[in-house]
């Protein structure tokens, strides 16, 4: 499991725009690199981020909040920083999909006053 | 027969003259390959510049990691709304940097990440608005230490 930092205000009034944060821990390996001994670097990426906001209970994957398709020109642990309206308590989920199978899935819970 | 300076001068002028009228010719007869891109993400919708702010360093020291942020000016509502944003760059290996799907409930079209810049470059950002249009912003980025792409 690679490393996040997820930065979503715990709490929010309803109405009021919040800017969410998330970086994740990853190489995102080129492939245009070569290693020190000459060969090459394979390629690693994070080709998919997506934030899905599930209601409190509610089931079902949710509303897309924001997603974002990645390229190599992508730096080394991924950063995204953006905004939704808080409109209803409940969960942030966020996943990481890419290179080599990698996927990873993190959530952040909101209370909505 | 003609001095060396009369030489040299007649030379530049007619030379200078004839870069100035084959400029524009070579320039439309190449289509932008930045245009290019902005154009096929922007699909049939129309592209004007504007009300896009794309926020970057104009001075880069190191390209592996340079943070950028996209500002769009919409109001958010049903009718007026940024459904998507695209980044794309001109000297990377890729053209393209990333692509962004804004929800409907974004309420403030503002995305930042940070990029790898291999050189010296122009960088493109685009807004695809509900209704189709296109909106960009290309900012000029000199980078001083590049992204190692080939170490």
């Amino acid at each position: 499991m690679a490393h996040t930092i997820l930065t979503v205000p715990a709490v929010a009034k309803s109405g009021e725009i919040i800017e969410l944060r998330a970086l994740i821990q990853h190489p995102m390996e080129t492939g245009y690199r070569r290693s020190s001994e000459g060969v090459m670097l394979p390629r690693d990426l994070i080709r998919s981020f997506t934030c899905r906001f599930l209601e409190r209970g509610k089931s079902g994957e949710g509303e897309l909040v924001f997603s974002a398709t990645l390229h190599a020109a992508i730096s080394a642990n991924p950063f995204l920083s953006f905004h939704t309206t808080a409109y209803a308590s409940g969960t942030f989920v966020l996943t990481w999909s890419g290179d080599n199978g990698f996927t990873q899935t993190e959530r952040a819970h909101i209370a909505v006053r | 027969m003609p001095s060396r300076r009369e030489f040299i001068s007649q030379v530049s002028t007619s030379s200078i003259a004839a870069l100035v009228t084959a400029y524009p010719i070579t320039s439309m007869a190449q289509i932008d390959p930045l245009v290019a891109r902005v154009r096929a993400y922007a699909g049939v919708g129309s592209i004007k510049e504007g009300r896009v702010k794309l926020e970057i360093a104009s001075l880069v020291d190191n390209g592996n990691s340079v943070p950028i942020e996209v500002k769009v000016s919409s109001a958010m509502r049903e009718q007026d709304r940024v459904v998507g944003i695209a980044v794309f760059n001109e000297k990377n290996p890729q053209p393209e940097i990333a692509e962004f799907v804004l929800g409907p409930r974004t309420g403030r079209a503002h995305v930042s990440t940070r990029i790898r810049l291999a050189t010296t470059q122009r960088i493109v950002a685009v807004a695809k608005m509900v209704d189709g249009s296109c909106w960009t912003h290309t900012v000029e980025v000199v980078v001083t230490l590049a992204a190692c792409l080939d170490e």
